[in-house]
């Protein structure tokens, strides 16, 4: 008992590094959304501002057609995420249930494109967008996400863990395959499929270049794009309003991490319980 | 309520045939029992049957329908799965409501077959608990009301009771029992224990290597084992089977054409004096091994130059080991059987008439 004492300090300590490592950032964004433009330029920074100025959220807010970015934010990222979940659900499932003919094949084809960055491809979509005529609109930013490897390969492991014995007292139960996928399967991959959501929607929620390539109005634009504009101010960029942009991107994220860190949590676990 | 029907049923898996050509008819409201070791196609047979595997070879028919095409749903049989295999996200009453939801019983009627059911199998109170949260027992009877409720033809188990402990297993055993009979519906059961087998089965059909041994009562079964494997099958422990030549020389009273020769451990007598001499009887003279005293019954293992043997005594059990002890054993309660190990009928009956007319 004696010699664990050094240890947990020395444990203590590094979580402590960690923790302010990451946390550090996310603090000065929060604390520098607050302050006035003096007090952002000071050195060194001051961590309370003396009033907390709530103005920054509305002067960044009105500083753009912000409530079409967030509008447009949550239309392409739920969007993404019910394509999605449309087509990665059935596609495991199958993966994972069935053999087919070139079922390993097609199975290896999805996992290959992990492998391809979108920057790759963004020109060859783009032209096909502009053949569809879908440039600068929101369907640009959601159909070419409409299915994800990643999501596949995730679900297609946590639905083979399912005995094959459920699936058989279903089929005794006289269940369609569409019942056995949404009574069964969905329930008890609950956990894997909340975690890929939020990998999902954060991944969409920041992204940046894909909006970027693909629109040129404001009407087909989203947060992360209208949050860089306020960079593009004359006179100097004023931080505190740029970060007051941040948080209102960031916020959602949080909310939604909150009601699903239990979920996030039961995904990693989950092996193990039968 | 039917009857199963399986005509010359075969299946493979690849080139090997893990049902060959099975030809058995399962009456209707039998509690008929599949009993073999395991590898010998007894869960692969009944599988087919619920529609789980499709059949290689051969027609299934249950009543006077063929339902080899017929989807596993649609065959009006419910199954018990040996791990139970309970839906784990659905409370106890979502499992047992899941199939008729899937039938698309009305609601109101869903609810009084559950209550119904949950009262007879005793799940009153845990009606809305995850199955993670019962015990062993308890699940097993939600696998059981879960099949019940749905009103099958056929009932299929599939070593519901190997994943309980003794005491529980024999419990489920009672009730099984009084079960089929208030049901009256056909149950096909299927187990390695032969204990389970004889139990509960008012029809065994006994399997090894993908073919039918036997297919009779219990009691015909254990009387009237129709070859060798039936014989060391069926009854514990094992029948003691020797080879005709090596027992010829302590007898002169059988026949010489049987091959083998048997005797069950519990027909046997054993004693520490040499007996009379007596024609009814053969006496095998040699050593005790081993002494398993189980209370009612004592189970003695006996080193004989013919090979070992065990004996079965409701006697109060022998003190001393290593020691001399003559075993006796009427000639009727032999079993003869053929070089290919089957029983020898004509033989056996012969030899048991005239034993009669001795005796007489």
């Amino acid at each position: 008992m004696k010699s664990r004492l050094p240890i947990n300090i020395i444990n203590g300590a590094g979580m402590i590094i960690v923790v302010v490592l990451f946390l550090m950032p996310f603090v000065w964004m929060v604390s520098t959304s607050f302050k006035t433009l003096g007090e952002t330029m000071t050195f060194p920074p001051v961590w309370f501002p003396d009033q907390f100025l709530w103005e920054n959220f509305i002067k960044a807010w009105n500083s753009g057609p912000f409530l079409r970015y967030f509008f447009n934010s949550v239309v392409v990222t739920f969007g993404i995420l019910v394509l999605q979940f449309c087509t990665i659900i059935p596609a495991a499932y199958a993966f994972a249930r069935y053999t087919f003919k070139g079922d390993r094949f097609f199975f290896g084809l999805t996992m290959i494109t992990l492998m391809i960055p979108p920057q790759l491809i963004f020109l060859p979509v783009y032209l096909q967008m502009s053949s569809w005529g879908l440039l600068d609109s929101l369907w640009a930013l959601i159909l070419p996400f409409a299915s994800s490897a990643f999501g596949i390969f995730l679900l297609r492991q946590s639905f083979k863990q399912v005995p094959e014995e459920l699936l058989e007292a279903a089929r005794l139960d006289e269940a369609s395959e569409g019942k056995i996928i949404l009574k069964i399967m969905i329930p008890m991959a609950k956990p894997v499929l909340i975690t890929f959501a939020l990998f999902s929607f954060i991944t969409h929620w920041n992204d940046y270049f894909w909006p970027l390539v693909m629109t040129t109005s404001d009407s087909a634009r989203t947060l992360p794009l209208g949050i860089s504009k306020l960079r593009e101010v004359e006179g100097g960029v004023a931080w505190n309003i740029l970060m007051a942009g941040n948080m209102i991107l960031v916020i959602p994220i949080l909310i939604v991490f909150f009601f699903a860190q239990r979920q996030i949590i039961r995904a990693f676990v989950y092996t193990g319980v039968k | 309520m039917a009857q199963i029907t399986l005509k010359n049923v075969s299946k493979r898996f690849d080139d090997e045939y893990v049902v060959n050509n099975m030809n058995l008819t399962v009456k209707d409201g039998s509690f008929t029992v599949l009993v073999g070791p395991s590898g010998c196609g007894k869960s692969t047979t009944l599988r087919m049957i619920a529609g789980l595997e499709q059949v290689s070879e051969g027609e299934i028919w249950v009543d006077d329908e063929c339902v080899n095409d017929v989807s596993p749903g649609k065959r009006d049989v419910a199954m018990v799965f040996q791990n139970y295999a309970l839906y784990p996200t659905m409370t106890v009453k979502g499992n047992i409501e899941f199939g008729l939801t899937n039938k698309k019983v009305p609601k109101k009627e869903r609810e009084s077959l559950i209550n119904d059911i949950a009262s007879i199998v005793g799940l009153e109170n845990h009606l809305y608990k995850k199955p993670q949260t019962l015990s062993g027992g308890q699940r097993q009877r939600v696998a059981l009301a879960r099949a019940m409720v749905k009103k099958p033809k056929v009932f299929i188990l599939d070593e519901p009771l190997s994943n309980l402990d003794a005491k529980l297993r024999s419990q489920m055993r009672t009730e099984l029992i009084q079960l089929h009979q208030r049901l009256g519906t056909t149950f096909i059961y299927v187990t390695h224990d032969q204990v389970e087998a004889m139990s509960m089965g008012d029809e065994i059909v006994l399997l090894n290597k993908g073919e039918i041994q036997q297919n009779d009562s219990p009691m015909n079964v254990y009387h009237y084992p129709v070859n060798v494997f039936s014989a060391e099958f069926i009854g514990t422990p094992a029948m003691n089977v020797f080879l005709m030549e090596k027992i010829m020389p302590y007898t002169s009273n059988i026949d010489k054409d049987a091959h083998y020769v048997g005797f069950r451990p519990e027909h046997a007598a054993i004693l520490t004096t040499q007996p009379y001499e007596d024609s009814h009887c053969i006496t095998l003279q040699g050593q005790l091994l081993t002494r398993e005293t189980l209370g009612s019954e004592t189970i003695y293992q006996i080193k004989h130059r013919a090979g070992n043997f065990t004996v079965k005594s409701f006697l109060p059990p022998l003190e001393e080991n290593n020691k001399n002890v003559f075993v006796s054993i009427p000639y009727e309660k032999l079993y003869f059987f053929d070089e290919n190990k089957e029983q020898d009928r004509d033989h056996h009956w012969k030899q048991a008439s005239s034993l009669t007319v001795e005796g007489m």
